[in-house]
């Protein structure tokens, strides 16, 4: 039997102020599994995400999400920013934050509705803040505030969900509440792709893994990625080279792309 | 015509004095903006401006007349108030900078409108020139001015020559300059009390609406010509000062023109100028890169395709003469460019005509062999370090084969243990 | 006669209250989006908008003006992205050299330019002139007085800017919280930048008149900081903001009638002593909390 693809990439590149974040990066994901996303600070992780998730145009290349171009499944997939990437002193609940899940682009003139409320409650429970519900999101611990974000994926009902960071800065409860929520996603067949740093837990945490440095370094289950040489090629200063050539791209605002096609 | 004359003749006193005002009130503002601006505090000289006045009311009221030295300490107080104010709101509430500036500038320039408009109704006569703070009119510029501004001027350049490292330091790296011991506070106190100095001297001919222009402009513009910080807060001066003299210039030539806009016009002018055309960061620099790009790969892709043409057919050599839809056979170029980059090759020596073909000179043949080599290069390169499918590592490679340079070539060569393979049998 | 005058003073309350109104619920999203420079940017920008328009219209408050001086605005918007992703000039740097370029412009066009044709003076661009809203009264049947027209106009902005705040709440929201989710849902957040935008230079050039264009920023950031300071929800916030708002309009009218200065100026002198007082407060309070936790 064929395995089921949840997230094609194809080609992709992204460059961000002329230089190449990502680079031909070309992979296609199994579905059902926990995937991390690893690889050294500045190497593309999270423009990865931004790219699969359209919010960053890339230079070149295209995603496909359950072989349907993003648009037409975009219901389907959830994404949780990073933490740090807004100003948590905003005005706004617990149950407000993770009603946005229930934003959707035909809902948006619209008011709140029933059922909305009690997916949103449920989600809120199922991170364990239901007595914080009500609370200020500024006065929240760090942990709090990625549960949070977590609830308001859950509350998006989605297939697929793109962390960006789960775990950083987290205390132990929320850390073992994640993985909880985790394993019950992994039961109902989701797929969830998480960025993450810290090497030592990745064979806790992931089924899959995605090495990442500007270019896909290597792809596929713990043993075969975990190797010596693929963790020296990423981590190991291998990649000199491609950095040094990342940086004559920028200097030259050469194009990474050529216009015409080979035949 | 006989304006013009007469402002550059100086036959009018006033216009010595203009002028020289606008010299050194520029030449402050410029030198103390640049920091300003490398700090990315651009916009707190804007609210800075803004306070002042409440200030120059103050001064007014308390010496009961348009006495400079009394209208610059109050000026100077209420600016410095409102940087005061703008670090306590950041600091110890959660309003961020952006609102903080906001804020205090219009608070303090509200204030300052009532006290003027409580000076314009019970000081009579007066009062009579203090509402060319909000405008600016250089040509009220007098000979104690002058003095004045001259003062300022000298202070500002000998505050930055003795304390240019540590200012330099402060700018670029903060934490830096705490973690070496130098005083970053006390540094920081020096940088805004010369920047409240330079605006509180500008007001008078810039306006306190304008005056933020003469802070965040010249350095903007300055910044775009060059790395270097010695050159940039001289061209910030040099972009200041000729705009200044060139607004004093317009607002001498048509009477109840005020100074303060025309001098504004003139730095946005120079930062337009210098978005196009300043070396390397200019659009028009940018666009020429990109055409100088799109020419070298095309001229190389031309070579290389007679390589990929002897390769695919097992030619002896490199010197087979192609017509034009051989080469289309290899590659699929755009007709006009082809013949373009056939046209530039031939004039360079890269390639030779015979009738409808075209034949690789011995330079060429070398040229083509090099490109081809540095594309196997790179494909190796990928191949081993990263994961590519054997099918996309041709197009990974496709366009980096133009830009890898000779000491990259060597590092290439060394990393793939191919060293010392003469590039003729690779 | 007193009744005329207490008519005519009730006017100028009500129309800057509208004024204060329709630029807090504006405010609040700025100062959320820590966008409040761009406010500062915008209403000064709208100066040669309204100059144009007004040398080709005549009047200071036809349609053709409104739109005229709102495209400016908005224009002043996609300038500033342009300097800081293009030209790659800072985004502070971009700000303060396009609004003064756009002011300087204005400027110029009042003194020089069109001079004698625009019926603009430079006192009105700074405080506005809404000690003379009262003379342009819109009065329908012969006797049905409506109110100043100044008036009726910033009402109709009141209207326009609560619809789209009302009707568009969750996508202002999601602008302000987290772009990227919104993006992530498939959103064109550009598109509610620009409405936001475009908002934002509709209330600055309606209220010039009665305002000024360098004031009004004080409208816009001052109660909604203000207002962010007091409560932790968002429907709240705004409400606060509107509220105090108003009632530093109120004793602004007042402080200036008995000092005999300008409206503009004190009620936004007002506004902002209200701010300090609610930072004294907090910081106050913070110092005796952090007390508490020592003993």
């Amino acid at each position: 039997m064929k395995k089921e693809v949840s997230v094609e990439v194809h080609n992709l590149t992204a460059t961000y102020g002329g230089r190449p974040v990502l680079w031909d990066i070309d992979f296609s994901l199994p579905a059902g599994q926990i995937i991390g996303i690893i690889g050294p600070n500045g190497s593309g992780k999270t423009t990865l995400l931004k790219a699969i998730m359209g919010i960053l145009e890339p230079s070149s290349g295209y995603v496909k999400v359950f072989d349907k171009p993003l648009d037409e499944v975009r219901e389907r997939v959830a994404y949780v920013p990073q933490r740090e990437s807004v100003d948590w002193d905003f005005p706004a609940s617990v149950f407000d934050v993770v009603m946005m899940g229930r934003y959707r682009k035909s809902n948006l003139l619209k008011r709140t509705n029933k059922a909305d409320v009690e997916i949103v409650e449920k989600s809120i429970e199922k991170v364990g803040l239901t007595e914080f519900k009500n609370r200020q999101i500024s006065q929240l611990s760090g942990g709090q505030q990625q549960r949070v974000f977590i609830a308001r994926a859950l509350a998006q009902k989605a297939d697929i969900y793109l962390m960006d960071e789960p775990f950083v800065g987290v205390d132990a409860a929320t850390e073992s509440s994640i993985l909880s929520i985790l394993q019950e996603m992994r039961k109902e067949g989701k797929t969830v792709l998480i960025i993450h740093h810290d090497l030592q837990t990745v064979s806790e945490y992931f089924d899959y893994l995605v090495l990442l440095n500007t270019r896909l370094v290597a792809k596929g289950t713990l043993q075969e990625v975990l190797t010596k040489e693929n963790l020296s090629n990423a981590y190991g200063g291998q990649l000199t080279l491609l950095a040094k050539v990342v940086d004559i791209i920028k200097k030259t605002e050469f194009p990474i792309r050529e216009k015409d096609v080979d035949l | 015509m006989n304006t013009f004359l007469d402002f550059i003749s100086f036959r009018d006193p006033n216009v010595i004095y203009v002028v020289l005002g606008m010299l050194f009130v520029n030449t402050s503002s410029a030198l103390i903006g640049t920091f300003a601006f490398l700090r990315k505090r651009a916009l707190i000289g804007d609210a800075i401006a803004h306070s002042l006045l409440p200030g120059l009311c103050l001064g007014f009221l308390v010496a009961g007349e348009k006495n400079l030295i009394f209208l610059l300490i109050g000026a100077f107080v209420t600016g410095w108030l409102s940087t005061f104010a703008v670090d306590i709101i950041v600091n110890r509430t959660k309003v961020k900078q952006d609102a903080a500036i906001g804020i205090v500038l219009s608070t303090f320039f509200a204030l300052g409108i009532v006290l003027l408009t409580y000076i314009q109704q019970n000081a009579g006569g007066e009062q009579a020139g203090l509402d060319h703070f909000l405008f600016g009119q250089a040509a009220a510029i007098n000979r104690s001015d002058v003095w004045v501004f001259g003062v300022i001027v000298v202070l500002i350049i000998a505050v930055v020559g003795i304390f240019y490292r540590s200012f330099v330091v402060v700018c670029f790296n903060p934490d830096f300059a705490r973690s070496v011991g130098l005083p970053v506070r006390t540094i920081e106190f020096l940088i805004t009390s010369m920047t409240v100095l330079a605006i509180a001297s500008g007001i008078q001919a810039l306006g306190v609406i304008l005056m933020s222009a003469l802070i965040i402009t010249p350095g903007a513009a300055a910044r775009l010509w060059s790395h270097r910080l010695p050159r940039i807060l001289l061209l910030a001066v040099i972009f200041s000062v000729v705009s200044g003299i060139g607004g004093a210039y317009v607002s001498y030539a048509k009477a109840g023109m005020p100074t303060g806009p025309w001098v504004v016009m003139f730095l946005s002018i120079i930062v337009f100028l210098s978005i196009m055309l300043a070396p390397n960061r200019g659009i028009v620099s940018r666009i020429s890169r990109a055409r100088r790009n799109e020419r070298k790969i095309l001229q190389e892709n031309i070579l290389k395709a007679y390589y990929q043409y002897h390769e695919k057919k097992q030619t002896k050599k490199l010197d087979q003469l192609l017509t034009i839809d051989q080469i289309l056979s290899i590659r699929n170029f755009d007709t006009s460019d082809l013949m373009k980059g056939i046209k530039k090759l031939k004039r360079e020596g890269f390639m030779l005509q015979e009738g409808t073909t075209y034949a690789l000179t011995t330079p060429g043949q070398k040229e083509s062999k090099r490109v081809a080599r540095l594309h196997r290069l790179w494909e190796q390169y990928l191949l081993k370090r990263t994961q590519i499918d054997t099918d996309h590592v041709h197009s990974g490679a496709e366009a980096i084969e133009h830009i890898i340079t000779p000491e990259l070539e060597k590092e290439l060569e060394k990393e793939l243990g191919i060293e010392g393979i003469p590039d003729e049998d690779y | 006669m007193k009744i005329i005058n207490e008519m005519n003073d009730l006017f100028i309350i009500l129309t800057a209250s509208l004024v204060a109104i329709n630029a807090s619920v504006l405010g609040v999203f700025l100062v959320l989006r820590k966008m409040s420079m761009m406010g500062d940017a915008i209403s000064h920008s709208v100066l040669p908008g309204i100059v144009v328009a007004y040398y080709f219209s005549g009047d200071r408050t036809s349609p053709l003006l409104l739109l005229g001086a709102t495209i400016t605005g908005v224009l002043t918007a996609v300038l500033i992205d342009w300097l800081s992703s293009k030209a790659k000039i800072q985004n502070d740097a971009s700000i303060g050299i396009t609004y003064t370029l756009l002011f300087a412009l204005g400027m110029i066009m009042i003194s020089g330019w069109f001079s004698g044709n625009v019926d603009i003076d430079l006192d009105c661009v700074l405080y506005g002139d809404i000690a003379l809203i009262n003379l342009d009264k819109v009065i329908v049947d012969e006797n049905l007085y409506l109110g100043p027209s100044a008036f009726l106009i910033e009402l109709s902005a009141t209207v326009i800017v609560l619809l789209f705040v009302f009707f568009g709440f969750r996508g202002f929201k999601l602008l302000a919280f987290n772009e990227d989710f919104g993006l992530s849902l498939g959103m064109n957040m550009n598109r509610w930048h620009f409405v936001m935008m475009g908002l934002v230079s509709l209330v600055t050039v309606v209220s010039f008149e009665v305002v000024g264009a360098v004031l009004v920023v004080g409208f816009l950031i001052i109660p909604a900081a203000t207002a962010h300071l007091l409560t932790n929800k968002l429907i709240p916030m705004i409400f606060w903001a509107c509220g105090l708002g108003v009632i530093a309009v109120i004793i602004g009218f007042y402080l200036a009638v008995w000092l005999n200065v300008s409206y503009t100026g004190a009620m936004v002198t007002v506004s902002g002593l209200l701010f300090f007082t609610v930072v004294l407060v907090v910081v106050l309070r913070k110092k005796r909390l952090s007390g508490e936790y020592l003993h």
